[in-house]
């Protein structure tokens, strides 16, 4: 297999200016020298991208991932460095970029495809299939201002995949239309991927990644961070991700919380020492070598207690996700295990699991209830997050058991 | 029949012939070579042809007149211009009508490339943050447009010179070709160098307005070329004038379709003026083979100017 891609040592830098000077008046007074801030939106970026692979670019906003995009189509130039691309190349960044309001989609065809660097005569053979695919029938000599958004964007698709690329760059475009549209759009990269065309798909979306990627480049701040296959680029995607997000909890936060919880509850008691406390919580994976959880793992919680003398406690657990919706919830009562008489230092081992979670950035907290009054005595997350890396193609929010069986007609 | 020797399915016969036609290696870096860019925007040539087609097509939609107004308005400046110079100033020059069109027509042809060219790239930063394409297509396809708008106002000096039964100077006509395309290269080298320039610096386009103004009164379109060239001549300045490179194409268009070089003025006094150069058509090739030269280095010239500005384009818009 040859390569179709080859990014080498590929470096952007964006001037950003404090005050944008445009004018030569301006310039003049400054004497030429604008004041600006340089910023490195990508750095000795490298990448390689196989002939017939689709390769996915994740990362969060402003990671430089649709720059890289752009350096590739040849739309930014980079500022050092090279990339070679074999064979023709179609961007799809902006469906239907280029169309004319006052043109008919027949023109705009021709326009289009032409920007996209395709010759007339080879327009003239492909017209119909584009006519087809964008499903405007007699609309297409209408002018573009007056079709609806769907229309609009169905012809800028149509024009794009029917240009033949070899390699086909796609950012974020799948997200836009209906949803018979976006199924459209995904069987056309099926079917683009069993042709052997290379295919560079860009996307914060870790679910479209996983279904449509063979493979996945993270980029952080302008840097690409690792890569692999997509399951461990995702997963790469999330540890990256957790540094940004509040769920790494730190002694001190998870006290500030505790505190202003108890006083939103309104319990004035919490000065005196406490009846019961949580002194210690940690999270166990089944296999800790591995720092990750799989679906259907179990995972336990090992929690430590110190107490005077309390009777009819009752555990809570809660799961939160990476962006702090409750996934799951319930008190020791409502799982059936009833209450618990605490003396002293004592630990509970809560087993949670298999675990029903694609997968993703997921916290655990546990807390100590008291039956009378329901009164909530202490409240303790995990200090780290734990992460579960969906290894199959399956995505979604929840790893749902699925069974098809075929009744034969005759 | 392939399914049957070795179950060939036919995405494989795809997968196969992709990968013996693509060879073509396209590189993104830094710096293109002038070459390279040639070539570039040689293969982009049905996208100039398409912008071109879009312009004109645009420009007078929803008109009832359409592009007739586009003739209307050449139609206008030639009336004004001749009832003041002719019958109000009194300039003398006979068939006033068929001269300042022909020059005229020549002018604006410049002009209008020039003025559309300079804000090409910045009109159109939608399409040039969003695909890939030889940017330089945009001010050429300004230059295009003006030419086919220059072709519809042709018509106009045609119905003038039947009505008044001007013919053209048929020895001088084939040097016509050659002045268009010694205005066209140097319209293009310019059109190219300012729509990047504007880019950086978005007052160029007003700078360009005023300017066109003075180059326009610097050729020889109201007036007769001699009666500039002869005074300036004295103080051997005529290569100053001569270094406007529009005007050996507008004094060859009047030499060619106008035609009279000293005729009997119209005034009163009936002396001989002197209208165009007395020369022959070797002075006329000379001078336009000197001005294609000059256009063509200087369209190398704004090509890479072009090159070392387009980097940052995307940024800038």
């Amino acid at each position: 297999m040859s390569v179709a891609v080859q990014v080498v040592d590929v470096s952007k830098r964006f001037r950003l200016y404090k005050e944008k000077m445009t004018s030569l008046k301006e310039r003049v007074i400054h004497l030429g020298k604008v004041p600006y801030e340089e910023f490195w939106a990508l750095r000795d970026i490298n990448i390689e991208v196989q002939e017939g692979e689709t390769l996915g670019l994740i990362g969060h906003n402003g990671s430089g991932k649709s720059t890289l995009l752009k350096c590739i189509a040849g739309i930014l130039l980079p500022s050092s460095g090279e990339i070679r691309v074999r064979g023709r190349v179609a961007a799809m960044l902006e469906l239907g970029a280029g169309f004319h309001p006052e043109l008919s989609g027949r023109d705009n065809i021709y326009l289009n495809a032409s920007l996209l660097g395709m010759p007339k005569r080879e327009v003239d053979r492909r017209f119909d299939d584009i006519v087809d695919f964008s499903e405007l029938g007699g609309f297409i000599e209408n002018q573009v201002k007056f079709y609806s958004s769907g229309m609009y964007t169905r012809l800028g698709f149509a024009v794009a995949v029917n240009m033949d690329p070899d390699v086909l760059l796609i950012d974020e475009v799948l997200a836009v239309g209906d949803e018979n549209f976006q199924r459209k759009c995904l069987d056309k990269v099926n079917s683009f991927q069993k042709e052997g065309r290379t295919i560079v798909f860009v996307s914060h979306s870790a679910d479209l990644v996983r279904a449509v990627c063979d493979r996945a480049y993270v980029l952080d701040h302008s840097k690409v961070v690792g890569g692999g296959p997509t399951a461990e680029a995702i997963g790469i995607l999330r540890d990256y991700q957790l540094k940004g997000s509040g769920l790494n909890h730190d002694p001190n936060a998870a006290e500030a919380i505790d505190q202003s919880d108890d006083s939103s509850v309104g319990s004035s008691n919490r000065p005196q020492s406490p009846p019961a406390l949580i002194t210690s919580i940690s999270l166990l994976l089944p296999d800790p070598s591995r720092g990750y959880a799989v679906p259907n793992d179990i995972v336990s919680l090992d929690l430590h207690y110190e107490s005077t003398s309390l009777q009819e406690v009752l555990v809570g657990v809660e799961v939160t996700d990476v962006r702090g919706e409750l996934v799951f919830s319930a008190t020791s009562e409502d799982l059936g295990f009833g209450s618990y008489s605490l003396y002293g230092q004592g630990e509970f081992i809560v087993e949670l699991g298999p675990m029903p979670l694609l997968d993703g950035m997921f916290s655990v907290a546990a807390s100590l209830y008291q039956i009378p009054g329901g009164a909530r005595i202490d409240w303790r997350p995990i200090e780290q997050a734990f992460k579960i890396v969906n290894p199959t193609k399956c995505t979604g929010m929840v790893n749902m058991p699925v069974s098809i069986l075929q009744e034969s007609g005759s | 029949m392939l399914s049957e020797q070795g179950g060939f399915e036919p995405e494989d016969i795809a997968a196969i012939s992709r990968r013996h036609s693509s060879g073509q290696l396209t590189v993104v870096k830094p710096k293109m070579s002038l070459r390279k860019r040639l070539t570039n925007t040689y293969r982009y040539r049905d996208l100039l042809f398409g912008l071109i087609g879009k312009e004109i097509s645009v420009k007078y939609k929803n008109s009832a007149l359409g592009i007739v107004w586009s003739m209307l308005n050449p139609a206008m400046y030639i009336l004004i211009y001749f009832l003041v110079f002719q019958k109000v100033l009194k300039n003398g020059v006979p068939d006033y009508a068929i001269f300042l069109p022909s020059g005229l027509l020549v002018w604006n042809l410049f002009q209008t490339s020039i003025s559309a060219a300079t804000t090409a790239v910045v009109d159109n930063a939608g399409l040039v943050k969003k695909v890939s394409f030889p940017r330089e297509i945009l001010a050429l396809a300004s230059v295009g447009a003006a030419f086919v708008f220059f072709l519809f106002q042709a018509i106009v000096l045609i119905i003038f010179m039947i009505i008044f039964r001007v013919l053209p100077t048929w020895g001088y006509l084939w040097l016509v070709p050659i002045a268009m395309v010694a205005l066209l290269i140097f319209a293009s080298a310019l059109a190219v160098f300012l729509s990047a320039v504007n880019v950086y610096l978005r007052d160029t386009r007003h700078l360009i307005e005023v300017l066109l103004v003075a180059w326009f009164w610097g050729t020889p379109v109201v007036y007769p070329y001699m009666e500039l060239a002869v005074p300036i001549n004295k103080h051997g300045l005529l290569w100053v004038y001569l270094l406007n490179p529009v005007v050996t194409p507008v004094v060859t268009f009047q030499r060619a379709l106008y035609g009279k070089v000293s005729p009997i003025s119209t005034n009163a006094a009936h002396a001989v003026i002197n209208i165009l150069p007395s020369a022959g058509q070797g002075w006329y090739l000379t001078h336009l083979l000197v001005t294609i030269v000059v256009g063509i280095v200087l369209f190398v010239g704004a090509l890479y100017v072009f090159g070392r500005l387009e980097g940052n384009f995307v940024e800038e818009l």
